[in-house]
C-alpha cells in the first residue's frame, strides 16, 4: 500500500504518541484511541504499525479493536446512516427501508459508498419506539420514515456535500 | 503462606490461602469438570462447567476462579449443581458441530468425554452453528471454527507459553471467534506451526493438516519406491496411541508396523541426527578457530527457525546452517541412496514420521530441494501414523519387534536424546570434546544440560576451551534468552533451542495424552523423556562421530564434514519474514 505524505505525518505523530506511552501499563487502548482520532479508523497497516512499535502481539491490537465498538476497522463515510432494527421499527417496516437504502447506495449493511459519502448501518433498538421506524444520519433523527422518503433524505445530504465541495471546505475524509 | 480450612462435600481440607476452590477439591481427589481451565495459564471462568454451590452465596460459583476462604462450605455434587452442569454442557453442545463419528478427536476429546460422564442424552436448546470458515491454507495446521468452544486455552498457550501470540478472541457475543488478525489464515501471520495449541485445545478445533491420503496413494503406486524415516521422539510416544502406557519404547513394533504398511525401506532419522551433530560440531569448531561469530544457535527445530525469521531476523546469521535431521535424511535418500540402490530419484517417495507439525511446513520450503526434487515428500505426525496403523487393522500391541533397514539402520545414543530438550547440546558436547582434545573423552554425560527447566546455563571446560552454553526449553524461554543476547547482557558460545516445551517428545504432533487432559497441564508424559535417556544408556555407540555408518558416509560420499558436497546437501539458508501482515 502506498502511503501519501499526509499519511506519513500521521505516522510520525503516532510514533511520538507511542514513544511517550510505551512501557506504561495499559498503553495499548489509549494508543489505539489516539490512532483512531488521527486516521479516523484502524486499518490493517495502522494496527500492524501499533503492534510493532509497542512490541505487543498484533492479535492483541486486533482483539481490542474488534471488541470495542468505539474502534472501527474500515473508513466510515461522511454521513453514517443508522437504521434501527429493534422490534418496534422492524414491525413497522424498517427492513424495507434498509433494503431501499442498500439499493439506492449500491452497498450492503456495514459498507461505505465508493465516494466515501455514506455508510449504512443497522442498529439495535435506540429507544425511540414511539417514533418507529427510525433512522439517524450522523446526529439527525428521522422518525416515522417511509420508503418513499428515502430518496429525498439521501439527496439532501448529497447536495450538502456538493455544496461543501464548491465552497472549498470539503469535510470528507482525507 | 497462610493456610485456610474449608469443607468440600463434607470433607475437611487445608490449603494455602492463595488457592482456588478447584485446587482444593483436586487435593481431595474430587473431580469437578472443567473445560476452559488450564493449570497455571488459563483460569478465566469462561465456560461455567466448574460451577459449585457455596453455602451462603446466592448463585453457583465458578470454582476455577473462586478463591478459598476460611470456613467455606462447598458442594460439588448437589442436585442443583448436577442440573446446572448439565444445562451448561447442553448449551455448549448446542452450537458445537457435533459430528463425533467423523472427527479426528473422537475418543480423545474432552467435550465428548464430559458429555459421556455427565450423561447428556438430549439437547433441549435449538442452538445455531456459528459461521466460522475452516482455515486450511497452511501446510501444517487446520483450524475448524465450527468445533471451537471459545475456551481460549489455545490463546493462553500461544501468548503465555510460546510468546508468539498470533491467535486471539475477536468480536463479542455470538460473533466471538478465535482467529488471527483480520480473519487471516495462520499461514498469513507469524504462526510458527509448533502445534502446541493443538495440545491445549480440548476439542478438534485445532488439528494437524491430515496428509495420510497422499501416503496411502504412494504406497499403492507400483512405480514408486516408498521410503519412510522415523524421528527419535516418535518411538517413545507411539505406544500411547495403542494404550501401551506412557513413554514405552516401541521401536521394534513401530518398524514392524511400517513394514506391514508396505513401505519399501524403513530408515531411522537417528542416523541423520548423528550426521547433524557431526556437521554442527564442525561448524562450532570452525567458529572457535575463527573467534566467532558467537553464539552459534541450533537450527533443527523448524518452528524455532521460523520464529527467528519473523521475530529476530538480525540473528539469522547465528543460526547453524545445518538442516534438521529429517531434511538431511531426505536429501541423502534422493542422492546417495538412489545412487547405491540404483533407483531413479524421481521414483523415490520419502515419508517422515515426526512428532512435529512444523516439519510439514519445513519439507515444503523451497530451500529443501537439494536433490533436485522435494527431498521429503510428506511429513506425518505420530498421531497420523497411529491412525494409519489402526486403519490397516494392524494389531500393534502384539507385533513382533523388527529392525530398521540397512544402510541407515545404525545410530547412537547421542541421536536418541535429540528428542528431548538439552539433548542436542549434550550430543554436540560429546563430539566437540573428542574433536578438540583429539582423544576419546570418558566422561560424556552432561547432567547440567538435562532436565526441564526453562533456561539451563552452564560452562563446560574442554581442553583449553571454556564453552558457555545455554539451553532454552520452548519458544517463550528462548525469547527471554534472545532478549538478553540482543541487549548484550549475556554471551554464549552455543545455544540450543527447541520450540516445543520438553523438546520433540512434547511436539505438536505427538499423541493427545490422557495425562494432559487429567492433569490439566500442557506437559507431556515425563516417561517419554526417561525412555530416551534409557535408550541412550543402552546404545552400543553413544557419540555421533563414532557411528560406523556415519564414518562410511564421509568416506564414500561426503569426503569430510562441512565439505562442498555436505554444504550442498546438508546445509541451508534462511529468510527474513514479516512480523505482522501489512495488508
Ligand atoms: S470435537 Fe469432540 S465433541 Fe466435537 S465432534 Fe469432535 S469428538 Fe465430537
Ligand atoms: S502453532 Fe504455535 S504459533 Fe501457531 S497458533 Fe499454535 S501455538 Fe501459536
Ligand atoms: S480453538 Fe480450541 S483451545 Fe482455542 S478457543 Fe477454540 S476450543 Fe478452545
Ligand atoms: S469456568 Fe471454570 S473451567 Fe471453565
Amino acid at each position: 500500500m502506498s502511503i501519501c505524505s499526509c499519511q506519513n505525518k500521521k505516522f510520525d505523530k503516532l510514533r511520538e504518541i507511542i514513544a511517550e506511552k510505551k512501557g506504561t501499563a495499559g498503553a495499548l487502548i489509549p494508543v489505539m484511541h489516539e490512532a483512531q482520532e488521527l486516521f479516523g479508523h484502524l486499518p490493517i497497516h495502522v494496527q500492524s504499525f501499533i503492534a510493532e512499535a509497542l512490541e505487543v502481539p498484533m492479535a492483541d491490537v486486533y482483539g481490542v479493536a474488534t471488541f470495542y465498538s468505539a474502534f472501527t476497522l474500515e473508513a466510515k463515510g461522511t454521513y453514517s446512516i443508522h437504521v434501527c432494527l429493534g422490534t418496534a421499527c422492524y414491525v413497522k417496516g424498517a427492513q424495507a427501508i434498509v433494503d431501499k437504502l442498500a439499493e439506492l447506495l449500491h452497498i450492503k449493511v456495514g459498507e461505505t459508498t465508493e465516494d466515501g459519502l455514506f455508510t449504512l448501518e443497522a442498529t439495535r433498538c435506540i429507544g425511540a419506539c414511539g417514533l418507529a421506524p427510525v433512522l439517524t444520519v450522523n446526529n439527525e433523527v428521522y422518525s416515522q420514515v417511509s420508503v418513499e422518503q428515502i430518496d429525498g433524505i439521501v439527496h439532501k445530504y448529497m447536495e450538502m456535500a456538493w455544496k461543501d465541495e464548491e465552497d472549498g471546505n470539503s469535510s470528507t475524509n482525507s | 503462606m497462610n493456610k485456610v480450612n474449608l469443607t468440600i462435600d463434607g470433607r475437611q481440607v487445608t490449603v494455602s490461602a492463595d488457592s482456588t476452590v478447584l485446587e482444593a477439591a483436586r487435593k481431595l481427589k474430587i473431580k469437578i469438570p472443567t473445560l476452559c481451565y488450564l493449570k497455571d495459564i488459563n483460569a478465566i471462568g469462561a465456560c461455567r462447567m466448574c460451577l459449585v454451590e457455596v453455602k451462603g452465596a446466592r448463585s453457583l460459583q465458578a470454582s476455577c476462579v473462586l478463591p478459598v476462604e476460611e470456613g467455606m462450605e462447598i458442594k460439588t455434587n448437589s442436585p442443583l449443581v448436577r442440573t446446572t452442569r448439565r444445562t451448561v454442557l447442553e448449551l455448549i453442545l448446542s452450537n458445537h458441530n457435533r459430528e463425533c463419528t467423523l472427527c479426528v478427536r473422537n475418543s480423545h476429546c474432552e467435550l465428548q468425554t464430559l458429555a459421556m460422564e455427565i450423561g447428556v442424552r438430549e439437547i433441549s436448546f435449538p442452538g445455531e452453528l456459528p459461521e466460522r470458515p475452516v482455515d486450511q491454507q497452511s501446510p501444517a495446521l487446520l483450524r475448524d471454527g465450527s468445533k471451537c468452544i471459545l475456551c481460549r486455552r489455545c490463546v493462553a498457550l500461544c501468548h503465555q507459553v510460546q510468546s508468539v501470540g498470533v491467535i486471539q478472541a475477536t468480536e463479542r457475543g455470538f460473533q466471538t471467534t478465535i482467529e488471527p488478525v483480520f480473519g487471516k489464515s495462520l499461514n498469513e501471520v507469524a504462526c510458527i506451526f509448533c502445534g502446541q495449541c493443538i495440545h491445549a485445545c480440548p476439542v478438534a478445533a485445532l488439528q494437524e493438516k491430515d496428509e495420510r491420503d497422499k501416503v496411502w496413494k504412494a504406497l499403492a503406486d507400483p512405480d514408486l519406491h516408498v521410503l519412510v524415516q522415523t524421528a527419535p521422539a516418535v518411538r517413545v510416544a507411539l505406544g500411547e496411541e495403542f494404550g501401551l502406557g506412557e513413554g514405552r519404547n516401541v521401536t521394534g513394533k513401530m518398524v514392524a508396523a511400517l513394514r506391514q504398511l508396505a513401505f519399501d525401506r524403513i530408515f531411522d532419522t537417528n542416523l541423520s541426527a548423528d550426521l547433524t551433530i557431526v556437521e554442527e560440531s564442525h561448524e562450532l569448531m570452525e567458529r572457535v578457530n575463527q573467534g566467532g561469530p558467537f553464539p552459534l544457535i541450533t537450527s533443527c527445530s523448524p518452528a524455532w527457525v521460523k520464529y527467528v525469521e519473523h521475530h529476530y531476523p538480525q540473528l539469522l546469521s547465528h543460526l547453524s546452517t545445518c538442516k534438521s535431521p529429517q531434511q538431511m535424511m531426505g536429501a541423502l535418500l534422493k542422492t546417495y541412496y538412489a545412487q547405491i540402490a540404483n533407483i531413479d530419484p524421481a521414483k523415490i517417495f520419502v515419508v517422515s514420521i515426526m512428532p512435529c507439525t512444523a516439519k510439514k511446513f519445513e519439507c515444503q520450503r523451497p530451500e529443501m530441494r537439494a536433490s533436485g526434487f522435494q527431498d521429503v515428500d510428506v511429513v506425518l505426525t505420530t498421531r497420523e501414523l497411529g491412525q494409519m496403523i489402526r486403519q490397516a487393522g494392524i494389531d500393534f500391541p502384539n507385533l513382533t519387534e523388527e529392525d530398521f533397514d540397512e544402510p541407515f539402520g545404525e545410530s547412537t545414543g547421542a541421536a536418541m536424546i535429540f528428542g528431548v530438550t538439552g539433548g542436542v547440546a549434550e550430543s554436540a558436547l560429546r563430539t566437540v570434546a573428542d574433536l578438540l582434545t583429539g582423544s576419546t573423552v570418558e566422561k560424556f554425560e552432561y547432567e547440567e544440560v538435562r532436565g526441564l527447566e526453562g533456561i539451563k546455563e552452564s560452562t563446560v571446560q574442554i581442553g583449553e576451551q571454556r564453552f558457555r552454553l545455554a539451553v532454552a526449553n520452548g519458544i517463550g524461554q528462548a525469547k527471554k534468552l534472545l532478549e538478553q543476547i540482543v541487549k548484550g547482557e549475556k554471551q554464549y558460545h552455543f545455544i540450543e533451542v527447541m520450540a516445543c516445551p520438553g523438546g520433540c517428545i512434547g511436539g505438536g504432533g505427538q499423541p493427545i495424552c490422557k495425562e494432559r487432559i487429567e492433569k490439566e497441564k500442557t506437559d507431556f508424559p515425563i516417561e517419554r523423556l526417561k525412555a530416551l535417556y534409557k535408550a541412550d544408556k543402552g546404545s552400543t555407540w553413544r557419540k555421533s562421530h563414532e557411528n560406523p555408518t556415519i564414518k562410511e558416509l564421509y568416506n564414500k560420499f561426503f569426503e569430510k564434514p562441512n565439505s562442498k558436497k555436505a554444504h550442498e546437501l546438508l546445509h541451508t539458508a534462511y529468510m527474513k519474514r514479516p512480523l505482522t501482515p501489512k495488508e
